[in-house]
């Protein structure tokens, strides 16, 4: 099924290391994140990313600094993927006035332009739009640039999407659209089809990529941006993942069966994956532990952070909505 | 369709025909035929467009095309305008005698009737001075000069819209830009509202000023998701991260004779949405100011249009003039018995209501809100101090409306100057019926303010 082996991806000991701190970094994350909210100090919706770090680390990784990237509300990897600190997505999503949004958006919106990061969307598929809108941009002003759009397989079979498919190969954009297949979508997935076809019969090319493995992702990240600045159009990537966690931590449901998650984490977990490869090349136990307690360090730092900011000012009611006259 | 008009010596001139809904102009999009060619009464001799409905217009006699009067695709022409000239052969098709037949008139575009010209709004107690009338602009060609000074002045402008530089859009708005900017800053989009607005949306994120062009906002509601959400609550749910100064501008409002899922007016739910910003121009001369305006916002700008004043024209504001601020509403007309604050084609009405009433003895003070969100509250709260009286007059339906949000409004603000309950004159609270009779019916018109003001001021 996956059409690129980690085999074929020369690596260096020291990019291994560092997917290995950023896919631990996203996972340590999400493990607070959940015990926040089991603490009551978190609210509402907050969906967890973990089982799905090699996504966005291996795109991440085969993106340029200027590149541009879009997701849905389970976000919390991609902030941290393009370098936004935990403390202030942690105390975003507890609500506080450090929060990368002010506490005004909460888990699923949250945004970092600067850092080609353009959020965060709530409502399931509306960021594909917008994303090519990104590439459109680029586009116009000439600029070397390719957006990563992510969405969900239960997504994927939305008109929006269909639309934006024939938008973006009509208008020849820069984009990489990714399906981050998790093979769930609460509250139950469309009946599967074949995903890459719905893209096909526009014409965009597309690949099917183990997104267990960060090498083969950022293969195939490179393979589809490559594309994209060549003028060759846009490009569809079908990540194949497991999402280890429910729908969200309000709504365990869309999980897959306790033993499937089990024997995935045993056999194919992204992050064992990586800490093995770099077992095999001789990097030390005390050297992978170092990493992990830095790790470890950081998220308790940023959720000491998190709990003891103060909330937004009442006065910061009515902030961002001049829109008229600045 | 056809009128021919008999100009002597065998020569008969093919005129443009009434048009539906009593529409001021057509545009013409092709000829069938060119000089020399044969025609018979049945034969279409070339095809107008009123807003989305195509015109055949047949030559209504037999004989030989001389010349072609209006050459140009895109022309805009009134009724009873002459197109072409036939050099007649045999008699006339009964059936189009019947037609009313019209002088020949002086080709367009000075044929046109001018409309009456709104009253400039009074400052202060100095009269403005008489508008130069030899200089006027209708509504389509002052948005056209907004969108083209605000492309010639920043690149991060581009307009996007269904047939925009093939066919300069649905109302014509934007012919010529394609020549004047390319098929980079003037996109033809395809048919695809939910990814076009993302995708205007996700550009103006990135940097871009996008104006979207609607053909109808019934179409927006294929978008609204869309607006909504990532265009009107990115900015405020990202702390100002993400900044979306994108315009979507089209006709809202009456669409004569297309029925409920076209002719509806979307004014008041678009301006329920903190984070928008709705304006909708009344007339020709604050038109261009206002889209510039729109388009200068540094967030998202609901830019409403109405069909039946596209050709609609008003002396041209100076070159220099100072662009609306958007969020404040116009004084058009000063009075003391009743306030009337009206919104688009409704502002029409209220001035012609003003006129009527002032034959009553009942003086009307006419505001024209044309910013609805933000809504400029403190001008109505002001004038109905001095009035004791408030009338408003929009097209959308009745619940929810921005009048009965104003008479709340009022109701809490300025209880102790209204004399009067504020009246809402607003359509028919029903999806707007097809039928002649039943759409007069549906639609708020003059008569209802002037009933409502009489009512208020207890005449
Ligand atoms: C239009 C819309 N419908 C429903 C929802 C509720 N909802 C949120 S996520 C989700 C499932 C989406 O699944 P998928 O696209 O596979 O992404 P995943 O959650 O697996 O990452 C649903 C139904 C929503 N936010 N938006
Ligand atoms: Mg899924």
């Amino acid at each position: 099924m996956p059409s690129d082996t980690a085999a074929d991806a020369p690596v260096t000991t020291e990019e291994l290391t560092g997917f290995l701190r950023d896919m631990l970094l996203i996972r340590r994350f999400e493990e607070k994140a959940g015990q926040l909210y089991g603490m009551g100090l978190i609210g509402g919706f907050c969906h967890l990313y973990i089982g799905q770090e090699a996504v966005v680390t291996g795109l991440s990784a085969a993106a340029r600094p200027l590149d541009r990237s879009i997701t849905s509300y389970r976000s919390h990897g991609h902030l941290l993927a393009c370098g936004v600190p935990p403390a202030a997505i942690m105390a975003e999503l507890t609500g506080r006035a450090s929060g990368l949004s002010g506490g005004k958006g909460g888990s699923m919106h949250m945004a970092a332009p600067e850092r080609g990061f353009f959020g965060g969307h709530a409502i399931v598929g509306a960021q594909v739009p917008i994303g090519a809108g990104l590439a459109f941009a680029d586009r116009y002003a000439g600029e070397d640039r390719v957006s990563f759009v992510y969405y969900g397989d239960g997504a994927a079979q939305q008109g929006q999407i269909a639309e934006t498919y024939a938008l973006a190969q009509m208008w020849n954009l820069p984009m990489v659209f990714v399906i981050e297949n998790n093979r769930t979508a609460s509250p139950g997935s469309p009946k599967q089809v074949e995903l890459t076809a719905l893209a096909a019969a526009h014409g965009i090319a597309s690949e099917v990529v183990d997104g267990m493995d960060v090498l083969a992702v950022r293969q195939a990240g490179r393979r589809a941006a490559q594309r994209c600045r060549a003028g060759r159009g846009p490009a569809l990537l079908e990540m194949r993942t497991h999402r280890y966690r429910g729908h969200s931590l309000a709504d365990p449901a869309g999980q897959h069966s306790r033993d499937d998650t089990r024997r995935i984490r045993a056999e194919r977990d992204p992050v064992e994956h990586v800490r093995r490869r770099l077992r095999d090349r001789g990097t030390g136990e005390d050297t992978l532990k170092r990493i992990d307690d830095a790790v470890r360090e950081e998220i308790a730092e940023a959720a000491r952070l998190a709990r003891d900011a103060p909330e937004p000012r009442d006065d910061s009611l009515f902030d961002h909505l001049a829109m008229v006259q600045e | 369709m056809s009128v021919a008009a008999k100009t002597g010596a065998g020569l008969v001139q093919i005129t443009v025909p009434d048009l539906p809904g009593g529409a001021a102009e057509a545009v013409l999009e092709r000829w069938h035929v060119g000089p020399g060619d044969q025609v018979t009464p049945e034969d279409v001799v070339a095809e107008v467009t009123v807003g989305r409905i195509r015109i055949e217009i047949e030559a209504g006699h037999s004989g030989l095309v001389e010349h072609l009067l209006a050459q140009a695709k895109g022309a805009v022409i009134a009724p009873g305008a002459p197109i072409a000239v036939i050099a007649a052969r045999g008699e006339p098709d009964a059936r189009r005698e019947m037609s009313p037949l019209r002088a020949a008139a002086a080709p367009c575009p000075d044929l046109a009737e001018p409309p009456r010209p709104f009253r400039s709004p009074a400052a202060g107690a100095a009269p403005p001075p008489e508008p130069d009338e030899t200089a006027r602009v209708s509504m389509r060609d002052a948005l056209r000069g907004a969108l083209v000074a605000e492309m010639r002045a920043d690149d991060s402008v581009l307009v996007l819209g269904e047939n925009a530089a093939e066919q300069g859009g649905a109302y014509k708005v934007l012919q010529g830009l394609a020549d004047m900017f390319g098929p980079r800053r003037v996109v033809d989009t395809p048919r695809l509202l939910q990814g076009v607005a993302g995708l205007a949306i996700g550009a103006a994120f990135a940097g871009l000023r996008p104006v979207v062009e609607l053909r109808s906002f019934s179409l927006a509601l294929q978008m609204i998701e869309q607006i909504v959400h990532s265009a009107a609550k990115t900015h405020y749910v990202t702390a100002g991260a993400l900044h979306c100064p994108v315009v979507f501008r089209g006709p809202t409002g009456l669409a004569a004779r297309s029925g409920a899922q076209h002719s509806q007016d979307v004014a008041a739910l678009f301006a329920r949405i903190p984070g928008l910003s709705v304006v909708q121009p009344s007339d020709a001369g604050d038109a261009g100011g206002l889209l510039r305006a729109a388009i200068r916002a540094p967030g998202p700008v609901i830019f409403l249009e109405h069909e039946l004043l596209y050709g609609s024209d008003a002396p041209a504001p100076a070159q220099d003039a100072p662009l609306p601020r958007i969020g404040a509403a116009r004084l058009l007309r000063e009075g003391k018995d009743v306030t009337i604050a009206a919104i688009g084609l409704g502002v029409r009405h209220a001035l012609d209501a003003a006129h009527a009433l002032e034959a009553d003895g009942i003086s009307a003070e006419v505001i024209d809100l044309r910013s609805l969100r933000p809504l400029d509250s403190a001008s109505v709260i002001q004038s109905v101090r001095k009035t004791g009286r408030c009338v408003t007059v929009e097209e959308g339906n009745p619940v929810g409306s921005i009048g009965d949000h104003l008479a709340g409004i009022l109701m809490r603000e300025a209880f102790d100057w209204l004399d009067a309950p504020v009246i809402s004159c607003t359509n028919a609270d029903v999806p707007m019926p097809y039928a002649a009779n039943l759409e007069q019916l549906a639609q708020v018109g003059v008569t209802d303010v002037i009933a409502a003001a009489r009512a208020v001021a207890y005449r």
